[in-house]
């Protein structure tokens, strides 16, 4: 009981003296998600919006498919990211192995079919109350994928952030690729899980507070922007 | 150069094994403003959305016939019973439709504006349009296409919702759309406004046209018992 009050005040003051390995560990792990967020989001928004607008032989295949990745499980992305990014690997010239880079490529792969299947129910729904009238003024599938993912934009943001707090909270992937090298490729909950082994309780706890912080963070900014939405009259 | 008449030849609409609509042989633009009435499911709307497009015919064809027919789908537009905005403001609603046309900048903004003023809708140009009441709403779908200069315009029960006062302001706008020399297809379920709008009448049952004729001698003779009944207010399905 004293070691978990200890390690509690020590933790806080870790947070409140902005402890420079604390911040360092914060700093990349928030590189590599927003990273990560950006290139799913281009990624998979265009695509979650052309799922839903195309129709082709192999479509509800593809939606299943991207609907199974959303599950996927972390540890198993990092292993096929290793695999790739490894020496011996098909990307293994590029030397991205145990790099932010290779993090930001892991998380990217766990993410992308998230924000693209979130992305596909919005677009699907907006365009079964919309595509009457964009066709009727001249607007395809193609041209309305802009249109549709403007329309769709406050539901959107809160695909984008369920997509962040998957990357945020991830620790399997990122510490296959990243290898939790301190200074280096060392994130929170890859830095949680080690210090917690090792014994070091108050930079684990510490940082635990702060993953914890930032998811309320997150769920606060979803919420006040659906209600701004409502508020001009969503 | 004109895009109309428009043909209908030998159009059917089946859907799950139903015949819903046709089959239909049927020229349409000769004349200011036609209505369609009929009791629910007769095949009103299906009837516009096969004319304008939106639909494709299960047997037949759909053929404008007019000199200009290449550009048939510039030259046309559609309102719908529940009125469509998109979420972002009054103005840049008229100007995203006019941005489908590529339209240059300057042209959009004077046509937006002139369109929004028609509609009385200038002082709500920077409102979201989301905010707007049925009645606005519907007024700003109305401005759209105004903006667009349709050949030709159907309506879709323009007025199914609206009260008395939002009814008077979209069937004042009607007006201006015929004014201007547009063609008007529409149907509604208001017998009143088909009194106050129609140039012809074509009275759909089951599918089928089962009487056209000028409005005038339509109200004051429907030639079939159906058409008859309908008109008396009996309940006809």
């Amino acid at each position: 009981m004293t070691d978990l009050s200890t390690a509690f005040a020590t933790a806080l003051r870790l947070i409140t003296t902005l402890d420079a390995a604390l911040v360092e560990i914060v700093t990349l792990s928030l590189r590599v998600s927003f990273g990560a967020v950006l290139v799913a989001c281009v990624l998979g928004l265009p695509l979650g919006a052309a799922l839903a607008l195309a129709r082709f032989p192999g479509r509800q295949a593809l939606v299943v498919l991207g609907n199974a990745l959303m599950g996927l499980p972390p540890v198993v992305a990092g292993l096929v990211v290793y695999l790739l990014l490894s020496r011996a690997g098909p990307l293994g010239e590029f030397g991205l192995l145990f790099t932010p880079s290779a993090m930001v490529i892991a998380q990217v792969v766990l993410i992308t079919p998230i924000i693209a299947a979130l992305a596909r129910q919005v677009v699907e729904d907006l365009w079964a109350s919309l595509g009457e009238q964009l066709r009727s003024l001249g607007a395809g599938p193609w041209r309305a994928v802009p249109t549709l993912l403007w329309e769709g934009r406050f539901s959107l943001v809160t695909v984008v952030l369920a997509g962040f707090g998957r990357s945020i909270a991830e620790v399997g992937a990122v510490i296959i690729v990243g290898g939790n090298i301190a200074h280096v490729t060392r994130t929170m909950t890859t830095a949680i899980a080690l210090e917690t082994s090792r014994g070091d309780l108050p930079l684990a706890l510490g940082l635990g507070f702060v993953l914890m912080l930032l998811a309320v963070l997150v769920n606060g900014a979803a919420y006040w922007i659906r209600d701004f939405a409502r508020a001009r009259g969503g | 150069m004109a895009i109309l008449p428009l043909a209908l030849a030998g159009v059917r609409f089946v859907r799950a094994g139903e015949t819903l609509l046709g089959p239909l042989d049927l020229e349409l633009g000769a004349c200011g403003t036609s209505v369609v009435i009929g009791p629910n499911g007769a095949g009103k709307s299906l009837l516009l959305r096969l004319c304008h497009g939106l639909l494709a015919p299960s047997a037949g064809r759909v053929r404008w016939c007019g000199a200009d027919a290449g550009s048939a789908a510039q030259r046309q537009a559609m309102v719908f019973q529940q009125p469509v905005v998109l979420r972002r403001s009054v103005l840049a609603n008229v100007d995203y439709a006019l941005a489908l046309r590529g339209l240059p900048r300057r042209e959009r903004q004077r046509r937006a504006a002139e369109a929004l003023a028609l509609a009385g809708l200038e002082a709500l140009a920077r409102r979201p349009a989301h905010v707007l009441s049925g009645g606005e709403r519907q007024r700003l779908a109305l401005a759209r296409v105004w903006a667009l200069r349709p050949e030709v315009l159907f309506l879709d029960e323009p007025t199914a919702s609206l009260d008395p006062a939002a009814t008077a302001a979209v069937e004042a706008l009607i007006g201006r759309f015929r004014q201007a020399g547009t063609v008007v297809v529409m149907t509604t379920h208001d017998l009143g406004q088909a009194r106050r709008l129609a140039d012809e009448v074509l009275f759909l049952y089951r599918g089928q046209v089962r009487e056209r004729a000028p409005a005038a001698a339509f109200f004051a003779a429907p030639a079939c018992a159906e058409a008859r009944a309908f008109v008396r207010g009996e309940l006809l399905w």
